[in-house]
């Protein structure tokens, strides 16, 4: 290029350059500047996120003056180092898992508790004599590792059987997908109400050529009465030095609040919200979504102390649990701390908002072959 | 992999292209016919070793074709369609990534080549740098460059010329140190200067050797390119799509089939691309072939 074409390269660059800004500014005369936030979720794009999501969607995290980047979890993802590591603001995971890393000094703090309840469940089939926890006795019980298992383990041990003992009981390690159960591989199943339970209610049995019905197997729900070892699962949280800013408790305020509204939203549009985690999950099947978002709501609502919080109680059983099978070496202090959550209830229930979901009632789903 | 590592490069110059194409179908039909028969055997059989069979395990292989017209949700596109975004998606990442690794790959060789020193001081580093497993690696790479704000399919990117820097760096140098010795003396008897040995006598002398390289690398990439994207939040690509299937194994078996078919035809596009430039090449300099 000689000198005069740089020249008149760099004059119509200028000029495009002024346009631009000539446009966005009129487009945008009062344009608020965004605060970037990254989340990270605990798991690949479904249903159990659809809150973060609808709030993306419907605009409550712009509304709020935040720019919210949504990255999926995965296999080889742990949401705590994520956040630890300062590549993500909010981190979604278990409750055990964040007192875990507390104790590996992760100064992490949960600042709500978005799943009020567990959705875990042991499975069983109807078929078989296991009828109760008591009676997984000396059979062979799956379930997944790596801070997975304290909910069965508290169950079984409540039930007299020791889990480290091989004469107890066969612990088998249970892969992601169902074929081990649905093979008889295993005598009972680790499942959460919302996906694996779903797999097996979305598979033919051989036997009659129909979809297997819940009348075909015992659940086990670790969140009832009769098993009674439920903790908590999907938090939200962030880093405790990172908390002691401000800014950033502002921005928890915000977040934690057009996070709740996108949750609101999808317990009172259960359909619109399945279609926006199928736009972000493009290979995601229609059918086990729609499953997955009404058991979702079901982990969320009702919630007396209002979406994001528990009783102390809670907390404190989660942590009685995890200590006692080895998840952590002592009880946690200050590892939750709601206050933000509680702002930001406090500025929905000021404009009206059902926080409690008091009155929801879930949704019968009926489950297609392949949950497509 | 085999058929067209075969037919690209036949024994016999003079096969025509129905007869290549020929042992490309009965090639194919033969693993067709392992899988099948080995399915039907065991299932008929009831054999557990070395492990059992059913519909889960080895589904039938026209249904792993039929699954790419099928919808993954209802009202949706054909898992063709989808796979193919996520082809193309990832085909940038390794596309991108063996370009940088290969370039790497070539810059390490001639630098090493021009001192002894440097190559025996350098070269079990770089070994060793194969040796740490990618999925150790992976995180590192996108945590270490998300936090300068690059892009994460560019980390993707990086992990792939990862995997593709080493064969190319390791080959080069054995090409650049394959000159004929006569040649060598000759050029020093006209007082070449290092330069221009290292053009007009090393780098035309170990074409043969980084094309070779490059065919390894070729499919290394794209393998690079499928694990990075764990690691990097990507679903976009084939690597989320493997994740996704892979959790609904048991309801639907044939879309990981479909998805790992797809991996594979991906991995023979780069192969196939390199093998073909490299009878363009080597075919105008025909002197050069080893």
């Amino acid at each position: 290029m000689t000198r005069k074409h740089w020249v008149v390269g760099l004059l119509t660059l200028a000029c495009i350059g002024t346009a631009i800004g000539a446009v966005a500014a009129s487009a945008a005369p009062k344009q608020q500047k965004l605060t970037n936030v990254t989340l990270q979720l605990k798991w690949v794009t479904q249903a159990q996120f659809a809150g973060y999501y609808a709030a993306l969607e419907k605009g409550y995290y712009k509304d709020a003056g935040l720019n919210v980047n949504i990255k999926i979890g995965g296999p080889s993802i742990t949401p705590e180092l994520v956040v630890k590591g300062k590549q993500a603001d909010f981190g979604i995971d278990w409750l055990p898992n964040l007192f875990a890393t507390r104790e590996q000094k992760s100064g992490l703090v949960s600042v709500a508790q978005v799943f009020a309840r567990s959705g875990m469940t042991e499975l069983t089939w109807k078929k078989s004599d296991i009828t109760s926890i008591a009676k997984m006795r000396g059979k062979k019980v799956g379930v997944w590792c790596c801070g997975n298992q304290p909910e069965l383990f508290a169950a079984l041990t409540k039930n007299g059987i020791d889990p480290a003992k091989a004469s107890d009981v066969t612990i088998v390690n249970q892969p992601f997908d169902m074929s081990l159960f649905l093979k008889n591989q295993v005598d009972a199943a680790a499942a959460m109400t919302y996906n694996e339970l779903a797999q097996v209610l979305e598979t033919k049995d051989p036997a009659t050529g129909k979809l297997y019905q819940q009348s075909d197997l015992n659940i086990f729900k670790m969140a009832s009465p009769q098993v009674g070892t439920g903790m908590l699962e999907d938090n939200v949280f962030v880093r405790g030095d990172w908390l002691k800013n401000a800014a950033n408790q502002a921005t928890t305020v915000k977040f934690l609040k057009a996070s709740f509204q996108g949750w609101i939203y999808c317990r009172d549009h259960q359909a619109d919200c399945v279609n926006i985690t199928l736009k972000h999950g493009s290979l995601l099947g229609k059918g086990h979504q729609t499953w997955q978002m009404n058991e979702i709501n079901k982990l969320i609502w009702p919630n007396a102390s209002g979406i994001g919080q528990v009783p102390a109680s809670e907390v404190n059983k989660t942590a009685t649990i995890a200590k006692t099978y080895g998840v952590i070496k002592k009880l946690p202090t200050g590892a939750t701390n709601y206050t933000y959550a509680g702002q930001a209830l406090s500025q929905l229930k000021a404009a009206g908002v059902d926080v409690n979901g008091s009155k929801w009632k879930p949704a019968t789903v009926k489950l297609t072959e392949g949950g497509k | 992999m085999d058929d067209v590592a075969t037919s690209a490069a036949p024994r016999t110059p003079g096969l025509g292209v129905a007869r290549r194409l020929g042992t490309g179908v009965l090639v194919l039909a033969a693993l067709v016919g392992l899988w099948e028969g080995y399915k039907w055997l065991w299932q008929t059989a009831g054999w557990k070793w070395p492990f059992a069979v059913d519909d889960v395990t080895m589904p039938h292989l026209y249904k792993v074709v039929e699954a790419f017209w099928q919808p993954t949700t209802t009202g949706g596109p054909p898992l063709i369609r989808s796979l193919l975004d996520a082809t193309w998606f990832t085909g940038k990442e390794a596309l991108a990534g063996f370009l940088l690794g290969a370039l790497i790959g070539f810059l390490i060789a001639v630098v090493l080549s021009q001192s002894r020193f440097l190559e025996r001081g350098l070269v079990p580093y770089i070994v060793a740098s194969q040796t740490v497993p990618i999925l150790a690696i992976a995180p590192m790479v996108v945590v270490g460059l998300g936090s300068k704000g690059v892009a994460g399919w560019k980390a993707v990117a990086v992990l792939a010329a990862y995997l593709t820097f080493f064969p190319v760096a390791i080959n080069t140098l054995r090409g650049l140190h394959s000159v004929d010795p006569r040649a060598l003396q000759l050029m020093h008897s006209y007082a070449a200067s290092r330069w221009r040995v290292l053009w007009q006598l090393r780098v035309p002398a170990s074409v043969p050797y980084i094309f070779t390289a490059l065919k390894i690398s070729a499919t290394a990439s794209v393998i690079g390119a499928i694990i990075g994207e764990a690691p990097a939040s990507i679903q976009n690509g084939l690597g989320g799509a493997i994740v996704n299937f892979n959790q609904y194994y048991s309801l639907e078996p044939t879309f990981l089939w479909a998805t790992n078919v797809v991996c594979a035809a991906l991995g023979i596009v780069f192969f196939v691309a390199v093998a073909l430039t490299e009878r363009l090449v080597l075919r105008g300099a025909p002197e050069n072939i080893a």
